[in-house]
């Protein structure tokens, strides 16, 4: 029986090792799963407000890139506020971890949070705001989490919410529909910008271009410092440990 | 032969040492004693294939570090660069990070990497397997962006098999993106390098990105074509032996 690949005893095996295989992976999914979560801000010299974390079920989306955000998306993307999306998913019956950082994360930080998810909250979401923008943010959008102990790495790229016009202006603007970024919270912004656009023609959510930024702190078209607040893709690390 | 004889012989096929010991008292008996039989272990070497491509547009590498090493890091992002990093990252000179003592064996590229081009290198280590791989460049044409891998695990490579990856840029933050020929060492500023001043935020993370005096920063002697997105490497590691 030399030619035969598989015998009744590895057969019988296999098909123990594919039960068990199923009944972990169907137990595992339908429990709680305990995670450890890190984010880090890998920019040179932007900021994130406050993060939230959640994990969700598969009807809850926080965001989705080439629609209109919601409400409570603006407030976030906008002036840095989760209480929006935070009571959303506390609708939804979501576990949520709020500002793990306890503030700023600054730039090329990291925050670590442990995440206990409950039964059908099987997909992470993160967001943040980045300061100083006017609408940016980073986002991790419904990943599923995996059922499989181990650690998992992703990198975030940066998103526009599309809902505010770019102008660069830093004036204290951080309520929904105000123009203007909040503040710059490395105290290297500068004033008298006259601002690079009025426009928001794109108002789905889309990856953002990148600030454009000036050399002239006291005058030009924006308020950011060009050599200080531009920022490549990536702009954050994710890393999940599943327990 | 008589019965003594055959024990003797057969004991001396199991251990030269024992023939030496019995024949003793036995003058009569012709005593062949092997030499000792010294092992002399086959060197077993790791070898590595880097194959590495450079994805900019006119932002040259400099002669590519790859090191292999069981502790450390070559960087840690938050964290104020090594002096041997701020070398690279200033310079594009590699001496300082391939001597660095957490090295079990470096390779230095033969040559600047232009855009486009790809090179191979050829890395051993010798009698000891390697836990990690590190690799780092610098895009000359800026103050101090480098590029590269940190402390990657090899560990679970085996021969034959390759990693894939492509890289981002870090900016070493020991020196300030002004951008200006008189700071930067490639070809397009023939500027100064290394320099011990540290002038910037003093921590490692991902580059911003060259602004360009195309771009709005009126004293940058770069270009637009300066300018590059990430990825900036493209490398697969092969193991051979």
């Amino acid at each position: 029986m030399g030619t035969h690949l598989v015998n009744r005893e590895n057969l019988m095996k296999i098909q123990k090792i594919i039960t068990a295989l199923v009944l972990a992976g169907t137990s595992v999914a339908s429990q709680a799963q305990q995670l450890n979560i890190t984010v880090t801000n890998l920019t040179q010299g932007i900021y994130y407000t406050p993060i939230l974390i959640s994990a969700h079920n598969a009807d809850m989306s926080l965001f989705k890139s080439g629609e209109a955000a919601s409400p409570e998306l603006q407030m976030m993307a906008e002036g840095g506020d989760i209480s929006g999306l935070s009571g959303v998913l506390t609708t939804a019956s979501a576990d949520i971890v709020e500002n793990p950082a306890a503030g700023l994360l600054a730039p090329a930080m990291s925050t670590t949070t442990d995440l206990t998810t409950t039964d059908g909250n099987m997909y992470l979401s993160i967001v943040s705001m980045m300061l100083p923008t006017n609408d940016g943010f980073i986002g991790l959008n419904k990943w599923k989490i995996p059922t499989e102990t181990g650690t998992y790495t992703m990198t975030l790229s940066a998103y526009d919410a599309g809902t505010e016009a770019n102008d660069e202006i830093i004036n204290g603007g951080g309520a929904p529909g105000l123009a203007g970024i909040p503040f710059a919270p490395g105290a290297d912004g500068g004033t008298g910008g006259t601002g690079v656009t009025m426009n928001e023609s794109n108002s789905a959510i889309h990856i953002h271009r990148g600030s454009l930024g000036d050399d002239d702190l006291s005058a030009g078209k924006s308020d950011l410092d060009n050599t200080v607040h531009r920022w490549l893709n990536p702009v954050a690390r994710v890393t999940v440990v599943v327990n | 032969m008589n019965n003594s004889m055959k024990k003797i012989v057969l004991l001396g096929f199991l251990s030269p040492l024992l023939l030496v010991a019995s024949c003793g008292s036995d003058n009569d008996t012709p005593v062949v004693v092997e030499p000792p039989v010294v092992v002399t272990p086959t060197p077993v070497n790791y070898t590595y294939q880097v194959n590495i491509t450079n994805l900019t547009y006119a932002q040259p590498m400099s002669p590519i570090a790859v090191v292999l090493h069981n502790e450390g890091k070559l960087w840690q992002l938050g964290t104020m660069a090594s002096t041997e990093l701020e070398n690279l990252a200033e310079s594009g000179d590699n001496t300082m990070v391939l001597g660095q003592s957490m090295v079990l064996s470096g390779q230095s590229g033969a040559d600047v990497l232009m855009p486009g081009a790809s090179e191979t290198i050829s890395i051993t280590l010798t009698d000891t397997e390697p836990m990690m791989m590190s690799l780092a460049t610098m895009l000359i044409n800026t103050n101090d962006a480098f590029t590269g891998f940190n402390a990657m695990d090899i560990t679970n490579l085996v021969v034959g098999e390759s990693i894939s990856l492509r890289t981002s840029s870090y900016d070493a933050g020991t020196e300030k993106n002004s951008e200006t020929l008189a700071t930067i060492p490639g070809p397009v500023g023939g500027g100064e390098g290394f320099n011990v001043t540290r002038d910037d935020v003093d921590f490692v993370s991902m580059h911003p990105g060259v602004v360009s005096v195309d771009d709005g920063l009126s004293t940058s002697g770069l270009t637009q074509s300066h300018r590059f997105a990430n990825p900036t490497l493209s490398i697969s590691v092969t193991r051979m032996e």
